[in-house]
């Protein structure tokens, strides 16, 4: 396997079959690779197909057609190799926020003594410290959503999905998680692919960014971000990112309406 | 320090009428009652006075007889319930988890919902005889229904995106059931439990009623056979409390476990 091509899709189809009712084409031959150790996001308008792409990187959505490999790996099913992070942060309320975190560990039966302080060294890395004991409805939005990315990351998994994963929190608190991710994927070097609507927060983040058009979503481009890490909130308000947020922008200006 | 504490009782009265009016409403019914009695000349033991009542209960507290009884009752209620709901934990997670399970009972479930429960306890009186059984039996199967139905309804309540989360990390089926839907399903279990608890009381006094020779359903007959109203109401109040405290059991389990969840809808029997 590549280290250049980490995820590899390769015309890959989705139409969904519900039983009584005509059938709906999510995505139409879409194809790229991610190198290890990218960040790669995907935006688009709503229903263009966005989740159902991540979904089905991470096995738990078939595909209709096309090739799916993650990590070197045919997707069949969910990949211990892959962590996702989900548009709410889903934790289980009857668990404490450290319970939460080592699910994973505990569904793949791995070390939970080894994971463990795994666990508790990622909590402390984004600033829940302390709260290892707490349960999830004593936590804040972005609280919880932090101790969703713990959770996806504690079984050191080499490909990270996140979909829409701070499109619940307020700008402030979203635009702090964004440094605060690029923080933690510099740290841990994961690959990351990103679903995201907000053509800022991709540009912001990432390596590349893949355009997909509305239903049935398809590749409409995809942007090299030739911006300069470390990046700050500061150099988003620079030229030569609003250069870029525009490229991606007119896609959806000349023929699609974005929402958000 | 003690002033404090004065001022937030005074506060929490302002912000909860109901604390003071719920008793209230209480004393002025006993005091109407012990007056009306004789007032409208209403022979006392038709309907006795709460004093009276009162002395009749203390009469029968002093009693180890009637110890005897209570203790008849709580064990019959006890061991159904504990039966019942053992029943319908077994049947409820079935009927849940196998489709064909669902398909092939609930049409009987549903069914002997609708037969009134009650009226299965002289049958089970002639089947099993005048001693506990009958009424074990009768206990059971009336708590039973209540805690079935939240069963199913609670193991299907799991949240989909809960699931979805275990499935992406590679949950088996059992672990998924064991992590979220078991959990999920507390919540209504409790309900069930609540309502189960009291049935239970309910089914063995009226399995005393049919055919005992001890019990507090047998006392209560034996009191009115005799004519002994205020002793009829003082095993009344003896019920009452019992289902209370069943009823505070069941609530305190229910806050120790159930923490994280606010109080659920209810699905009755």
């Amino acid at each position: 396997m590549g280290e250049d091509r980490w995820i590899e899709v390769t015309g890959l189809h989705k139409t969904y079959r519900p039983r009584r009712s005509e059938p709906t084409h999510a995505l139409s031959d879409v194809t790229f690779t991610v190198r290890r150790g990218e960040f790669l996001s995907v935006v688009g308008p709503s229903g263009c197909g966005k989740t159902t792409l991540l979904k089905i990187l991470a096995g738990i959505v078939p595909r209709s057609q096309g090739a799916v490999r993650v990590a070197g790996r045919e997707v069949t099913g969910p990949l211990p190799e892959v962590g996702m992070v989900f548009q709410t942060p889903t934790l289980l309320p009857w668990r404490t926020v450290l319970q939460n975190v080592m699910v994973p560990v505990e569904i793949r039966k791995l070390d939970a003594s080894v994971y463990r302080e795994r666990a508790e060294r990622l909590l402390a890395m984004v600033g829940l410290d302390g709260f290892e004991g707490s349960h999830p409805h004593e936590l804040s939005g972005g609280m919880q959503q932090r101790a969703g990315i713990c959770r996806a990351l504690v079984h050191d998994p080499a490909v990270l999905l996140m979909d829409e994963p701070f499109g619940a929190l307020d700008a402030l608190t979203r635009e702090s998680m964004n440094v605060e991710l690029l923080r933690i994927w510099r740290e841990s070097g994961q690959t990351v692919v990103f679903v995201t609507h907000s053509i800022p927060e991709a540009v912001f983040l990432s390596d590349r960014v893949v355009v997909l058009s509305p239903r049935p979503g398809r590749i409409a481009e995809i942007v090299d971000i030739e911006l300069e890490r470390p990046r700050t909130l500061g150099a988003m308000a620079s030229d030569r990112a609003g250069v870029f947020v525009e490229r991606i922008r007119r896609h959806f200006n000349a023929t699609w309406v974005i929402d958000s | 320090m003690k002033r404090l504490r004065e001022r937030r009782l005074r506060v929490d009265l302002r912000d909860r009428p109901e604390l003071l009016l719920s008793p209230a409403v209480f004393v002025v019914t006993v005091l109407a009652w012990e007056f009306a009695v004789p007032a409208f000349g209403i022979d006392d033991y038709v309907l006795p006075r709460p004093t009276q009542i009162f002395d009749a209960l203390r009469a029968q507290l002093a009693d180890p007889l009637f110890w005897g009884h209570l203790k008849v009752t709580v064990l019959e209620s006890g061991y159904g319930f504990l039966l019942g709901v053992a029943a319908a934990l077994v049947l409820g997670t079935a009927i849940s988890q196998v489709r064909l399970i669902e398909r092939t009972f609930m049409p009987y479930v549903v069914a002997f919902q609708t037969v009134p429960k009650v009226a299965l306890a002289p049958l089970f009186v002639v089947w099993f005889g005048f001693g506990m059984t009958s009424k074990v039996v009768m206990a059971a199967v009336i708590s039973f229904f209540p805690v079935l139905v939240n069963v199913i309804e609670g193991l299907r309540s799991a949240d989909a995106d809960r699931i979805q989360v275990l499935t992406v990390f590679g949950a088996s089926r059992l672990q998924v059931f064991r992590m979220v839907r078991l959990p999920s399903a507390l919540p209504f279990l409790f309900a069930g439990l609540d309502i189960g608890i009291v049935f239970s009381i309910l089914g063995a006094v009226v399995g005393e009623f049919i055919g005992a020779k001890e019990g507090l359903g047998y006392l209560l007959l034996q009191t009115n056979y005799n004519f002994d109203i205020a002793g009829m109401f003082a095993v009344l109040v003896v019920l009452s409390v019992l289902g209370l405290i069943a009823h505070f059991i069941i609530r305190f389990a229910r806050k120790r476990l159930v923490f994280w969840a606010e109080e659920n809808r209810v699905i009755g029997a």
